[in-house]
């Protein structure tokens, strides 16, 4: 065997031929790939971003001005972003957990009829682009008596509204919008959950003589928990980074009196539009610490840090 | 393990969600590999963005002429038009990372001031620009300048004025030349008003080129020679006092979309949904490609003063063109530039294929501007009688670095609260003015 070894490695060269089966340095190869995109488009990013948030930046005249960036965050425009992302966020809550719940239990149950021509209609409009459907909901949803909208409220009656250009109906758009675009890929989790629930369950349950109700309550939500955890972590973070959305029912970005303003469109206004990246910084960060807040207490309330089962 | 998932969770999230906020930047900073300027086949390459197609089409129709004056120094122009905000954002990424700049590209009068910040990342014009000053309307420059150096160029004047539907005013008995000042402007929409039914005229409240052009006529602005907010001073408040008297009493609407670029609002018009508009010149565009059913129903005019004998117009809006320092070929950059500018030649054509009011006097009197085009067959012949009338009352606005800001708030806070909602103008003003000046 040794002999074997010497013998390949007099034919090879013997640097390249050690450092290729190098067993102490094969996993560091494998894992470079993503090491390297991680440093070079996430942790160099987000490192820069921190220095950015202290700096004035302007081409050829940056500058350290402390916690000034952060201290211009203090606005009633921010306030308002705020506000409004946090709005936004609750209302999808309310929204996108219990109604893909109900409808993921009637898709999964064996008398619905037509399961999958649902399942799949249900899932289409996440395959569109927001661009096409912020489009689309903003001629809807347009203040003239002939947008769509308009005409059916008009069958009941109720006068013509101006849709965006009111905060509470402005909201309702926003959120009607989501609900149409996520409420497929949230049945998608559910019915996932709902087919990992062991069928026995069920059949223990009959024969302790429990109604559909108690079974749904007993067996179906403890159950789905971990699922509905999964679904409320990846919901606030999307309430909370929403953005296409507003911009493109606001003509980019630019709604009335900032009704649909969101704190990823501020960071566009004041970052991008505004040449202002150190105060764009400044309100990413203070969106992640939001974030981040948030979802660690919801996280800790929903137990995932106990340890052990 | 179960804790560790869920703080994997909930980190991997959270950072993604961070992501995706820098990434709606992010994605237009890719750096233009074509940028620069390898001279292929004896042409050296220029590349030019826009935001406006017309102007795409312009610069190249400009560039071939370029090149049969200058076989010497000819150009292969690689034009490009993106969609408004991200062409802005584009170049001030590109601008602000040092890589990926055209050469030449617009920039809208508005966003200007962003790209003077610190030290400017473009051209100085001043070679080509100080010859020409004394032969164009120096306003158009000088809004696109820092400390004596001039950075753009614009297509127009952008006067604004008034266009009327004269079948409607007809109807009402009203003769447009009649209407000298505001109040008689109020008095002769009370007419149309009862004679038609409809609106005298209709106002923006998501954009500003009703009230700015109103309060600038009358030498007030909206931020001073230094930056400083004036939004709330006198004239102003009366100007929007004004306007919102004439919405509570209908002879003026709040324009359908909110302002005069809206797809309902050309639709609303096309129906002679108003009696006028009060615009710049360069919205005549506007009516040739969206509004056909006006055709010869409408007259321009100067727009009323505020007192007899005061000024009538102001210089609205605008785009100035500049070189990139980024490019590797400034200096034929700005001397093509100039030739697509500000030559006699250029600014004939700027009226013939654009429609603008070109910031070369002399040739508002040549011979080629009452040339048949689909300008003079839509507005009649004598479209530039009223340019040459205003010609010395056409004042400038104030453009510096607080301006975007100002002219943001007054978009989307204060006229909406003023024309939309109606709450009190001096208040408005006041509260939009204090949030600008902390």
């Amino acid at each position: 065997m040794k002999n074997h070894t010497v013998a390949i490695q007099a034919v090879e060269k013997k640097r390249s031929g050690s450092l290729a089966y190098n067993q102490r340095l094969a996993p560091y190869v494998f894992v470079a790939p993503f090491l390297i995109t991680f440093i070079l488009f996430f942790a160099y990013p987000v490192a820069s971003t921190v220095l950015m948030s202290f700096q004035e930046v302007l081409p050829g005249q940056t500058k350290f001005i402390g916690f000034d960036n952060y201290k211009k965050l203090l606005n009633p425009t921010f306030y308002k972003a705020i506000a409004n992302s946090a709005k936004y966020t609750v209302l999808t809550l309310l929204v996108l957990i219990p109604l893909p719940l109900v409808l993921a239990v009637f898709l999964n149950s064996t008398f619905m009829r037509g399961k999958n021509f649902f399942r799949s209609t249900l899932f289409v409009p996440a395959l569109t682009s927001v661009v096409v459907a912020g489009t689309v909901f903003k001629l809807v949803f347009s203040e003239l008596d002939s947008a769509l909208a308009n005409t059916f409220i008009g069958f009941f009656g109720i006068e013509s509204q101006k849709w965006l250009g009111q905060s509470s109906t402005a909201l309702l758009v926003l959120v009607l919008l989501a609900t149409w675009r996520w409420l497929g890929v949230n049945i998608i989790y559910f019915l996932s959950g709902l087919q990992s629930i062991p069928t026995e369950l069920y059949e223990s349950a009959d024969i302790d003589g429990a109604n559909t109700w108690d079974k749904f309550v007993k067996i179906t939500l403890p159950l789905l928990k971990p699922v509905t955890i999964y679904v409320l972590t990846i919901s606030i973070y999307a309430g909370f980074a929403m953005f296409t959305e507003s911009y493109m029912l606001y003509n980019g970005n630019r709604s009335p009196k900032d009704m649909g303003l969101t704190i990823v469109g501020y960071i566009y206004q004041q970052g991008l539009e505004k040449n202002n990246l150190g105060l764009g910084s400044a309100i990413g960060l203070t969106l992640l610490g939001i974030t981040m807040f948030i979802n660690l207490v919801q996280l800790k309330i929903t137990g995932q840090f106990r340890k052990g089962d | 393990m179960k804790k560790a998932h869920g703080l994997m969770l909930a980190t991997t999230l959270l950072l993604s969600s961070l992501a995706t906020a820098c990434s709606s930047g992010g994605e237009t900073a890719k750096p233009d590999a074509n940028a620069g300027g390898a001279a292929a086949g004896g042409k050296t390459k220029l590349q030019f963005w826009t935001f406006n197609e017309l102007h795409q089409k312009y610069f190249v129709s400009m560039a071939e002429a370029w090149n049969k004056a200058h076989p010497d120094k000819a150009i292969q122009l690689e034009a490009s038009t993106l969609p408004f905000d991200d062409m802005h954002n584009k170049l001030l990424v590109a601008l602000q990372s040092g890589t990926g700049a055209p050469d030449i590209s617009d920039i809208e009068i508005s966003k200007f001031p962003n790209y003077l910040k610190g030290t400017p990342q473009l051209a100085e014009l001043n070679t080509v620009v100080e010859p020409e000053l004394k032969n164009i309307v120096k306003s158009r420059v000088d809004i696109y300048s820092k400390d004596g150096k001039y950075y753009g160029i614009d297509y127009h004047v952008g006067a604004s004025v008034i266009y009327y539907n004269k079948e409607m005013l007809d109807k009402a008995g009203v003769n447009p030349d009649s209407i000298t000042t505001w109040d008689e402007f109020y008095e002769a929409g009370k007419k149309v008003v009862a004679a038609t039914g409809k609106p005298m005229i209709t106002f923006e409240a998501t954009d500003p080129f009703s009230f700015w052009p109103m309060i600038a006529q009358q030498g007030s602005d909206i931020t001073d020679k230094d930056g400083k907010v004036t939004l709330d001073n006198e004239k102003n408040i009366a100007v929007l006092q004004y306007m919102q008297k004439l919405v509570k009493e209908k002879i003026a609407i709040v324009a359908p979309g909110g302002f005069h670029h809206a797809e309902e609002y050309y639709g609303f018009m096309n129906k002679a949904g108003a009696a006028s508009i009060a615009m710049p010149m360069w919205y005549m565009g506007r009516f040739t490609d969206y509004m056909p059913d006006l055709k010869g129903k409408l007259v321009i005019k100067p727009m009323p003063a505020w007192t007899k004998g005061g000024n009538r117009s102001v210089g609205m809006g605008g785009t100035g063109t500049a070189v990139t320092a980024q490019s590797k070929n400034k200096e034929l950059a700005a001397e093509f530039l100039a030739f697509a500018k500000l030559s006699k030649e250029a600014n004939i054509q700027i009226w013939k294929q654009l429609g603008f009011d070109p910031i070369r006097t002399e040739v508002w009197t040549a011979p080629e501007l009452k040339e048949d085009n689909k300008f003079t067959q839509y507005f009649g012949k004598d479209i530039f009688d009223v340019m040459i009338e205003i010609k010395d009352e056409i004042g400038p606005i104030n453009v510096n670095e607080k301006m975007p800001e100002v002219n943001d708030e007054l978009k989307k806070t204060t006229l909406f609260k003023a024309l939309n909602d109606m709450e009190d103008p001096a208040k408005v003003l006041k509260e939009s003015a204090d949030q600008l000046r902390k």
